[in-house]
């Protein structure tokens, strides 16, 4: 079981206490610091209002939490959030699953797709953000250009549903390196023997795909689904940032985009940490969630 | 080159207590093999004289001196584990000098000392190589070769061989024992095998469950087993374990008695018991007889494949003679 | 620390995929393979059509491409974009933002790397008081997600005096124990025997870690490294927070802070060309060191 093996010991041991406490020291100081310290105090600014000059700290208990949950831009945030994150998360896996069963299909050659396929790992989620941008630019845009030709006027400074239409492609596009690494490892590792006796059954490409090979696929599949909605959540900052920064009207302002506005922007440090500790309940599910599920994946 | 005396020796890891007290008198250049099953506690003793596991109390002395405190390297050993523990990155060459190079040998001696043990271990070709390019037998030499140039008082052998096909394994326990002889270091080895103790040992440790049942050489170890559990463990097939009440003459306290398979006959005349052949395995120069008691009991009896073999599912008689039956009592004791 | 997460903090969960042999004489010959083929060759359009495009963009001048349809092919003022990008650029030289991008990345991984193995080789392989307290301080770590913190962050940075410092870039962002973590799983698959070999042989402890537990990690610090660096220089967020000084931008960051305030026409070759330098690094090193990257990524549970 993995949760045996995620705390079992070692036999052997050295002796000796102060030069293992010394090798633990950076890391523990580092962490302490800029990790522990700043994450009790997200949790400790959540429960305060500053007063308008910063100069004291109201007790409030959980009435940043009341307050956020009764505002409704920050509920239109989740629902923007939820919508954001599962079109992201539908189009980067989609596509790449069906790069990467097209790739499992070639015998030679399907490293150089990998190798081209891996770019966009590489490119940050801000210069994606911006490339797209460049792209669907209002003014000097091709595509927003060829679409005016088509008879389609894009803008997606006015337009919220467009403007979501463009946040959510281009965070997919930079996402499909990596979820195409995993289908193409998790295809692999279905035994050839499986797949070839099925054909023997007679079962054509699409049933085979459908009843074995997608099955077989699940425990990556489900890694990945977890894993691309944290990314959503979080490492499209720069993508939003660059393109819509929010807008228009909110329409893009997923909630850690508005953790960065409300706090940083707007100075709103109590609403901002409150926030902050919401992102850190759904991340520790999100993350227990999948520790379960990969202990259960034994079975698999 | 050096004594290993260990008196009183006992490890428990937290509560539970896993060697009992154990005390045995090494003389300089013997060959001790310690046997037992699985959980005996055999493994955690060589540890103990290695200085990998700490001793909980009593005394552990290499050349008359107190070990336990000491750490592996200063106390004169070298040990041969039983996945080899090779350093994968590093050469043959440097796997064997390592210990050498901590120890700040002069470059020309460990050069020296390395080509003279690989040369002894036939491993003359293969200095360059890495662990992963050697067969399991050449990496079993390797980590001798190790052992070796350290020039250790003791050798400490941790189940070498078990990971060796049979043929192999044969053949490595001679180069094991020719080696030991050449150095005439002490040895001390471990295994589960009785086959490899049997011929290895010039005396023996029997261990059961932390306990040292017996010790001695071997052939006295096989003829006279002072416990039930060591006339069991030791001899292949094992001895038979009967009722007390098909004994000759017993003595008052025993409960069981034990007859070697090879000391039993099949005989009508005189016999102490009878009953019905299940099964013989001929093995060729010889057949085993396995026979069901009416008690239930199964005994064995090993015969000459010269002699007649009777047929499945006959009753037939067994005998032994007195000199040959061994009593135990309700301990497992000998009496 | 920023809005983005830990990237080893999902490889700890990982599911392994097991090396099979692409083998399968399932339907791949004739038409299927080129169909195969075209498959892939209409999803490599879509993704390198935005590189594409911005490549072009930075090899044209200014006004082709503010009178749209810009050109697909590109132009020829490709050397006169990128030097004045490297040289001049908007708000700082490129080249400058580029260094600054260069050692936070390379700190990132280093530092990181460094205390992971100190700290994985003190919690596998010594008994110390508070080892445990430690070892689920490190699994909270990978637990809590880095945005909890980022107005708290900030403040110990500002109070540190460390904005617009390479000190402030760099050490929030190691402050994970997620590398911990996964060369932790990495020593506990190493044989008990070969520390109790190299005991016997006579190694002290720091001798076995520098002798035989880091060669033996060899291809594992390569793979994380490969991570941390693309890690550490796509950065957005907390450069963006901590460098209000232009000369300490980094470029990812550095690319957004380009554009004009208002209505002012962005000068497109120069972002574009900056967008281009900007992935060039992190492409080298995934492209170069692809198998450890790979590696790192898909199998890094161990």
């Amino acid at each position: 079981m993995r949760s045996g093996r995620i705390f079992m010991e070692k036999r052997v041991t050295f002796k000796g206490i102060w030069l293992p406490l010394l090798l633990v020291l950076p890391q523990i100081v580092i962490t302490a610091v800029f990790f522990f310290y700043p994450a009790g105090q997200a949790i400790y600014q959540s429960l305060f209002i500053p007063d308008p000059f910063g100069l004291s700290m109201q007790w409030v208990g959980l009435g940043n939490f009341a307050f956020l949950f009764s505002n409704s831009y920050y509920l239109a945030s989740f629902a923007t959030t939820a919508i954001f994150s599962i079109l992201v998360t539908l189009v980067s896996m989609g596509v790449a699953l069906y790069l990467a069963v097209l790739a499992d299909r070639l015998i030679k050659g399907s490293g150089v797709y990998r190798t081209l396929l891996i770019w966009p790992y590489a490119v940050a989620p801000a210069v994606a953000g911006v490339l797209w941008l460049f792209m669907f630019n209002t003014r000097v845009g091709v595509v927003t250009w060829y679409l005016g030709v088509l008879g389609y006027d894009w803008n997606h400074v006015l337009n919220g549903e467009e403007a979501m239409g463009l946040v959510v492609v281009a965070s997919a596009w930079g996402r499909i390196s990596y979820n195409f690494l995993f289908f193409l490892a998790g295809l692999q590792a279905i035994p050839k023997s499986v797949i070839e006796a099925a054909a023997i059954d007679g079962a054509r490409f699409w049933t085979r795909f459908r009843t074995i090979v997608f099955p077989m696929l699940s425990p990556t599949t489900f890694f990945l689904l977890v894993v691309n909605i944290v990314y959503a959540f979080f490492e499209t900052f720069g993508v939003i940032h660059t393109i819509t920064s929010g807008g228009p009207q909110q329409s893009t302002t997923i909630l850690v985009y508005k953790v960065y506005a409300d706090g940083f922007v707007g100075q709103d440090l109590g609403s901002s940490a409150a926030q902050s500790v919401v992102l850190l309940a759904i991340v520790g599910a999100l993350t227990i969630f999948q520790f379960k599920f990969i202990e259960r994946r034994v079975h698999y | 080159m050096a004594t290993v005396s260990l008196s009183g020796v006992k490890k428990s890891f937290g509560k539970t207590d896993v060697i009992h007290g154990i005390d045995i008198d090494i003389a300089d250049g013997e060959f001790i093999v310690i046997v037992g099953p699985s959980g005996c506690g055999k493994s955690t003793l060589l540890r103990m004289v290695a200085g990998l596991e700490t001793v909980t109390s009593g005394e552990i002395s290499i050349d008359g001196r107190r070990v336990n405190e000491l750490e592996p390297m200063d106390r004169d050993i070298a040990m041969v584990f039983q996945n080899y523990a090779l350093y994968p990155h590093m050469s043959v060459f440097d796997n064997m000098a390592y210990g050498l190079k901590i120890a700040g040998t002069p470059k020309g001696e460990i050069t020296a000392r390395v080509e003279e043990a690989a040369s002894l271990l036939q491993l003359g070709d293969y200095l360059k190589r890495r662990p992963r390019e050697l067969s399991g037998g050449q990496r079993q030499r390797v980590a001798m070769g190790r052992a070796i140039v350290r020039k250790p008082a003791v050798f400490l052998f941790d189940e070498p061989l078990s990971n060796l096909d049979a043929k192999l394994r044969v053949q490595m326990r001679l180069e094991i024992k020719q080696l030991q002889r050449r150095l005439g270091v002490t040895a001390l080895y471990v295994t589960h095998d009785q086959v490899e103790a049997m011929t290895l040992a010039d005396r023996m440790v029997v261990m059961n469950a932390g306990v040292a049942d017996q010790i001695g050489a071997p052939l006295e170890v096989y003829g006279n087993p002072q416990t039930e559990f060591v006339g069991g463990f030791i001899g292949s097939p094992p001895m038979n374990f009967l009722d007390v009440s098909l004994g000759h003459a017993m003595p008052a306290d025993a409960i069981r008695l034990g007859v070697r398979p090879e000391h039993m006959q099949i005989a009508d005349a005189g016999a102490q018991t009878r009953g019905k052949v299940m099964y013989a395995e001929a093995l060729g120069a010889e057949t085993l007889v396995h026979i069901k008691l009416p008690d239930g009991s199964i005994a064995t009896v090993r015969q000459d494949a010269t002699k007649p073999q009777p047929d499945e599912g006959t009753e037939v008689g067994v005998t032994w003679d007195k000199a040959d039956q061994i009593a135990f009592d309700a301990a497992g004791k000998r009496c | 620390m920023t809005a983005q997460p830990d990237p080893l903090a999902a490889a700890v969960t990982a599911p392994k995929g097991r090396r099979a042999q692409p083998d399968g004489m399932v339907e791949k010959r004739g038409a299927g393979l080129w169909l195969t083929h075209l498959g892939l060759i209409i999803g490599l359009l879509f993704i390198f059509f935005p590189i594409w495009l911005a490549f072009v963009a930075s090899t044209v001048s200014q006004p082709e491409i503010v009178k749209p349809p810009m050109p697909l092919l590109p132009g020829d003022h490709f050397f006169e974009n990128y030097r004045k990008a490297l040289v001049a650029g908007v708000n700082a030289p490129v080249a400058m933002m580029m260094l600054n991008s260069m050692v936070m990345a390379l700190g990132i991984a280093f530092g990181k790397i460094v205390i992971s193995l100190l700290s994985a080789f003190a919690i596998v392989y010594f008994k110390f008081p508070g080892r445990r307290v430690f070892f689920w301080l490190i699994f909270l770590t990978l637990m809590l997600p880095v945005e909890v913190r980022i107005v708290p962050t900030y403040e110990v940075i500002a109070n540190f005096g460390m904005l617009n410092s390479y000190s402030g870039l760099i050490f929030p962002l190691i402050a994970s124990a997620t590398a911990t973590f996964l060369f932790r799983q990495f020593f506990m698959t190493v044989p008990d025997e070969l520390a109790e070999a190299a005991r016997v042989d006579g190694a002290k402890p720091m001798r076995f870690f520098w002798d035989i537990l880091l060669p033996m990690s060899r291809t594992n610090i390569a793979a994380l490294f490969v991570i941390l660096f693309i890690y550490g220089w796509n950065q957005y967020l907390w450069p963006l927070l901590i460098t209000t000084d232009p000369s300490m931008n980094t470029i990812v960051m550095g690319i957004k802070q380009m554009f004009p305030s208002g209505d002012d026409v962005a000068d497109w070759p120069v972002i574009m060309a900056t967008s281009i330098l900007a992935m060039i690094p992190p492409v080298i090193v995934v492209i170069s060191m692809q198998k450890l990257f790979i590696r790192g990524l898909v199998d890094s549970e161990k």
